[in-house]
C-alpha cells in the first residue's frame, strides 16, 4: 500500500525497482536482517519444486513423491514514490541453487551473512557470488555469547578477496543493516565503474 | 487441497512472454475496467487486475498475496498482458547495471530511513 492511491483518472506512479539478495546459512538471520528495514512484515513467495526443479530433481521411481515447496521471504523499502528496493533472503539450502540463479538475475549486489562459530556455513554462497561476478559484501552477524574476532581473521578464514567488503553487523538493528545496504550499493558502484575502466581501456 | 496449477489449466508458462522477474511490476490498464466481465478470465486473473489498478505490484508481491507459486502468478500476468488487461514494467536488465544516479538516489534513500 506504498505508492499511495492515485487520484481518479490519474495513471498510478510505475516504480523502477531494484533488488539486492540476503544469502548464507540457514539461521544465520537473513529474515531478520529483511525484517529489520523492510516497512512490510517479510512476506513469503513459494515455488513448487515438481515445476520449477524439473532438470535439476531426478523423480524417477518416486513419481508418487509429494511436491516440495521453496521459500524466499523477502522485503521491501520504498526509498522513493518512483523507486523501490526489494530485499530477498535467499533459500538456505544447496539444493535449491536453481532459485538463486533467477534471484541473482539483475540483482544490484548482496549481502553474504555470517555466523563465525559456523563459518563455513557461508562459504557456499561467498563463491557462488564470486564466480558469477555478483558484486557482495560480507556482514558478520554479531550473535550474543559468540566469539569476536578481529576482521582481519575472519576475511583470511573465508579467503576473501581484497575488494570485498567485509563488516561486523546486527542483522536485528535497523541502523547496522542500513549500513551494511549502503556498502552493498557503494561497492556495486565502484565495481561498475571499474567495469566501465575496463571496457573503455 | 488446491492443486496450484489446476487455475493455469496446467500450463507452466505463457505463450510468448519471457520469464518475469520477480521485481518486475505489473500494472493494470486504465481501460480494464470490468474484467469479470470477461468470461475467459478466472477469479484469479480478475483478483490481480484489480490489485494492480491503484497500486501497481510486483509479481513477487502478487505471489505473496495471493498465496500461490510464483510460476503460478506468472502464466496469470502473461494472460492479462496477451489479453491487454496489464502491462508489465520490466526492471534493469541483467548484466547492465543501473545508471550511477539511480544508485546514487538508493544510498541517499537508503540513508534517510
Amino acid at each position: 500500500m506504498i505508492f499511495g492511491r492515485s487520484e481518479r483518472g490519474k495513471p498510478p506512479v510505475e516504480p523502477v525497482t531494484l533488488k539486492i539478495l540476503v544469502a548464507g546459512g540457514f539461521g544465520v538471520g537473513k529474515t531478520t536482517l529483511v525484517g529489520a528495514v523492510s516497512e512490510i512484515r517479510p512476506l513469503r513467495t513459494e515455488e513448487l519444486l515438481t515445476e520449477a526443479g524439473r532438470p535439476v530433481d531426478d523423480t524417477s521411481g518416486v513419481e508418487g513423491k509429494r511436491t516440495t515447496t521453496v521459500a524466499m521471504d523477502f522485503g521491501r523499502i520504498t526509498l522513493r514514490e518512483d523507486l523501490v528496493l526489494y530485499l530477498f533472503g535467499t533459500p538456505g539450502q544447496e539444493r535449491f541453487w536453481f532459485m538463486w540463479d533467477e534471484l541473482s538475475e539483475g540483482a544490484l549486489g548482496a549481502v553474504v551473512l555470517a555466523d563465525t562459530r559456523r563459518l563455513e556455513d557461508c562459504f557456499a554462497a561467498v563463491d557462488y557470488f564470486e564466480r558469477r561476478s555478483i558484486p557482495f559484501l560480507v556482514g558478520v552477524n554479531c550473535f550474543e555469547g559468540a566469539p569476536r574476532y578481529p576482521v582481519e581473521d575472519v576475511r583470511q578464514a573465508l579467503d576473501l578477496d581484497e575488494g570485498v567488503p567485509l563488516l561486523m553487523c546486527d542483522a536485528r538493528d535497523r541502523e547496522s543493516v542500513k549500513e551494511a545496504l549502503i556498502g552493498v550499493v557503494q561497492h556495486a558502484m565502484a565495481y561498475a565503474a571499474d567495469r566501465r575502466r575496463s571496457v573503455t581501456t | 487441497m488446491v492443486r496450484p496449477y489446476a487455475m493455469t489449466r496446467g500450463r507452466t508458462s505463457s505463450q510468448g512472454q519471457h520469464r518475469l522477474d520477480l521485481i518486475a511490476v505489473v500494472v493494470t490498464e486504465p481501460h480494464a475496467d470490468d474484467p469479470e466481465a470477461d468470461h475467459m478470465l478466472s477469479p484469479e486473473h480478475v483478483d490481480i487486475v484489480e490489485l494492480c489498478r491503484d497500486i501497481p505490484q510486483s509479481v513477487a508481491e502478487l505471489a505473496a498475496e495471493l498465496d500461490l507459486p510464483i510460476g503460478v502468478v506468472r502464466v496469470l500476468v502473461g494472460d492479462l498482458v496477451d489479453a491487454e488487461f496489464v502491462h508489465v514494467n520490466r526492471p534493469v536488465p541483467p548484466a547492465e547495471l543501473p545508471d550511477e544516479s539511480i544508485l546514487r538516489d538508493v544510498i541517499n534513500g537508503l540513508r534517510a530511513l
